[in-house]
């Protein structure tokens, strides 16, 4: 019977989470259509997302170039296709790692951090202030957040593969000798615009989930420093393993 | 006018309100003091609507806003400035831009009406020449006058102080209760303070309600609440633990 209970339990525990969460995400995106439009916080936002997201997308955008530049060639010369090097670099970019790796380091850097500061507004009581100011706390701590995310990080994503490709260019053409004119234009030959699509749209969904699950997080951080810590965590975990999963359910819509 | 009709609260499976019954009357400055843990921070967040309570009702100046919307609720609030116990100002921003906040963001009033309302309220609180600050470069005493600016910058015609003095040497305690009393004449509210302060919050307060296992178990002025055979009354007041093990008894 109690381990009936704890099942039980459990299940309406998670099912009242699960509840919760996207009753936060109905009412949030409600939010973004009526007025009073944030728009000074919403750039405040746009330039945390963003600018301060650019220097670690262009070194892991960089590295994650070369390694796959490196990797790829060894693999094509095999088959004797190194003129391939370009479009597999830019596709693997393009479509799966770009959006990926982009998100997920933006998870680590302003997810968490995002996390934090609405968590220590809940504890100290700044978010019942902007209620009992007969305000709301949503329009000011999460509106601007999700449409800040959405925006920056399909161009985050975009300026990690570009940084990707040329870094890529750089390994395959100065360090390994392939050709200058095979890379660019093997890439002009086989990257369409399905392919551009599809890494938008990733990274859309991406800045949706993480901004949506940090700032729901957050905004039911437990109890004192070990609350805010825990949200924080929990943050960083569930925005991870929602990146990975729907990146291949997306995936699997445009095969 | 604020009347509480027998609210019963259950949180995390504990019943933290069985019944409570107040009333204070408009203008008054009410202290309703009581043990650690007995719901004196919960009851005065059901005042503002930010807890429903699971029975009973919540009377402001004639609205019971017990069934009320979100939408409602915020009518209702647009009366009330809260002072939160540890001042809830706002890090990100100075003390001139917290102070502002309501009356940019709500009342949408312009930059010049802003500067001047800030500047006569944070100089009866006496911060004026702080405005700058940021609340982290506050003192605790500081940061409990920016949060009573703060409520106040609107006029609100109820203001609650949710344990305003935790926290302060009693120097500053005192300073802070004379704040409070000056701040009620001049803009005359019905202001309701959640204190541990007992006997000092007496000087200030017309009357007092003594909070216990959920429930009122005394309210009269100050005079009669120290003249009261109250068992735990009389232990909060001497701050004796021998009468309290009584009540308990």
């Amino acid at each position: 019977m109690n381990f009936l209970q704890t099942i039980g339990s459990g299940t309406l525990h998670l099912l009242r989470q699960m509840g919760g969460m996207f009753i936060f995400l109905l009412v949030s995106l409600y939010h973004i259509f009526t007025p009073p439009f944030k728009f000074k916080v919403f750039l405040r936002q746009v330039r945390f997302f963003g600018n301060r997201s650019l220097m670690v997308i262009v070194l892991t955008g960089a590295f994650t170039g070369m390694v796959l530049s490196l990797q790829v060639f060894y693999t094509l010369r095999k088959f004797g296709s190194e003129a391939l090097l370009g479009p597999a670099v830019a596709l693997s970019l393009i479509r799966e790692l770009g959006p990926v790796l982009s998100a997920l380091m933006v998870t680590g850097r302003a997810g968490s951090a995002l996390t934090a500061e609405i968590g220590i507004m809940k504890i100290t009581e700044q978010i019942d202030a902007i209620l009992a100011m007969a305000l709301n706390p949503l329009k000011y701590l999460v509106v601007p957040n999700i449409v800040a995310a959405i925006l920056v990080f399909p161009l985050l994503g975009g300026i990690f593969d570009l940084v990707g490709i040329y870094t890529g260019y750089v390994v395959g053409v100065k360090i390994l000798g392939l050709s200058k004119g095979t890379y660019f234009s093997q890439i002009e030959t086989f990257l369409t615009t399905e392919d551009i699509s599809i890494g938008t749209v990733k990274s859309l969904f991406f800045g949706l989930i993480v901004s949506w699950v940090c700032c729901w997080k957050g905004y039911t951080a437990g109890h004192g420093a070990e609350g805010v810590s825990r949200a924080t965590t929990e943050a960083v975990v569930l925005s991870s393993v929602l990146i990975l999963v729907s990146d291949y359910v997306i995936g699997t819509f445009y095969l | 006018m604020i009347e509480i009709i027998d609210i019963r609260k259950t949180l995390d499976g504990q019943e933290v309100l069985k019944g409570v019954t107040l009333r204070i009357e408009k203008g008054e400055l009410v202290a309703i003091v009581g043990r650690s843990g007995v719901g004196k921070s919960v009851l005065l967040k059901h005042m503002l609507g930010l807890y429903k309570p699971d029975s009973g009702s919540i009377v402001i100046e004639g609205l019971d806003i017990v069934r009320f919307c979100t939408r409602e609720l915020c009518k209702v609030r647009e009366r009330f400035g809260v002072v939160f116990q540890g001042g809830a100002l706002f890090d990100s921003m100075s003390i001139f831009d917290n102070v502002a906040f309501p009356l940019r963001e709500r009342l949408r009033l312009n930059e010049q009406v802003v500067r001047q309302k800030v500047e006569e309220v944070l100089e009866d609180v006496g911060l004026l020449g702080h405005e700058h600050k940021f609340p982290a470069e506050l003192s605790g005493g500081m940061r409990k006058r920016a949060a009573l600016a703060r409520a106040l910058v609107t006029e609100p015609s109820i203001v609650l102080f949710d344990e305003p003095t935790t926290g302060l040497d009693p120097i500053t305690l005192n300073s802070i209760h004379r704040l409070i009393e000056s701040t009620h004449k001049k803009y005359n509210f019905t202001g309701v303070i959640v204190s541990h302060d007992v006997p000092e919050v007496f000087s200030i307060v017309d009357k007092v309600a003594m909070l216990d296992m959920g429930r009122v178990v005394e309210f009269g002025t100050p005079e009669e609440i120290t003249k009261s055979r109250h068992p735990l009354v009389r232990a909060f007041i001497t701050g004796s633990p021998y009468g309290l093990q009584e009540t308990q008894s």
